[in-house]
């Protein structure tokens, strides 16, 4: 079956997303994480931050978000089932804390067919209510004799 | 806080992803897919059984990082390669190598292993020394 590559280049729209205390919590606990800045609010705004900061890797969360309707997209055409995460790359910039509003946009950057299977790689452009950009992400996918 | 120069070893992180651990994770990412959580589902898909979700373990990577750097700040960049499938209720190895300093800087290179096996591989940081 031959991959369909007619998404290449095609943007979603943006998906907004709340950062919220607890969430960045509940994230940095089972991720592991034992600094405060990210478990305790008074300890962040002592560190100079408005409320609890969080781990660079949480854009797994607010981008991860914004990846759902590609996956969904016909056009795309991915079988979820085949479906293996092999590579990702982010790009951090400013810290996000609780109470950002991120927005998220991602684009198909490529589809290729290698080996009889289809890659696919992923990028979002994450924004946080400044104006900032707070993280770019690659996110590389195979979907097995796609 | 470790002296990151070109050639030094960051500090090894070792950490036991429990039997419930999926499950913590998809709640907190949002990640559902049921290769992490249903136990028969992996299997039927012809997995040994539940699975680590990759961004769990580039998330160890990533701490590796930020505790030898000083904080969350320091991490500028990771990127990683994910290499077979990670399992519950086996110790994940990070290691972690300055190859170059410029700029200041810190280029490392980083893995994650399970049972000697690289999980993570060809990972690549970028680490701020300000």
């Amino acid at each position: 079956m031959a991959v369909d590559t007619r998404a290449v280049g095609k943007r979603y729209p943006a998906a907004l997303y709340a950062v919220g205390r607890e969430k960045i919590k509940e994230y940095a606990l089972v991720t592991g994480e034992t600094d405060p800045l990210h478990l305790d609010h008074e300890a962040a705004r002592r560190a100079g931050y408005r409320d609890v900061v969080a781990p660079p890797m949480f854009a797994a969360v607010y981008g991860g978000a914004a990846m759902a309707p590609v996956f969904l997209d016909p056009e795309v055409g991915i079988d979820f089932s085949l479906l293996v995460h092999t590579a990702q790359e982010f790009r951090w910039g400013p810290l996000v804390v609780a109470g950002d509003e991120i927005e998220t946009i991602v684009s198909v950057a490529s589809i290729e067919e290698r080996a009889g299977n289809g890659f696919y790689v992923l990028e979002s452009v994450s924004t946080n209510q400044d104006g900032d950009t707070v993280c770019v992400g690659t996110w590389t996918n195979v979907v097995r004799g796609a | 806080m470790p002296e990151l120069r070109a050639g030094a070893e960051l500090p090894e992180l070792r950490v036991t992803p429990d039997r419930y651990l999926t499950v913590r994770y998809a709640g907190a990412s949002g990640d559902f897919n049921p290769i992490h959580i249903d136990e028969e589902f992996a299997r039927s898909v012809g997995l040994p059984g539940r699975i680590l979700h990759g961004l769990w373990t580039m998330a160890q990577v990533a701490r590796a990082q930020t505790e030898a750097g000083g904080g969350p700040h320091a991490l500028r960049r990771l990127s990683v390669h994910f290499r077979g499938m990670g399992v519950l209720e086996e110790e994940v190895v990070v290691t972690s190598t300055v190859t170059a300093v410029r700029d200041g800087v810190a280029v490392v290179e980083t893995e994650a292993r399970q049972a000697g096996a690289a999980i993570v591989r060809r990972g690549e940081a970028e680490l701020s020394l300000g």
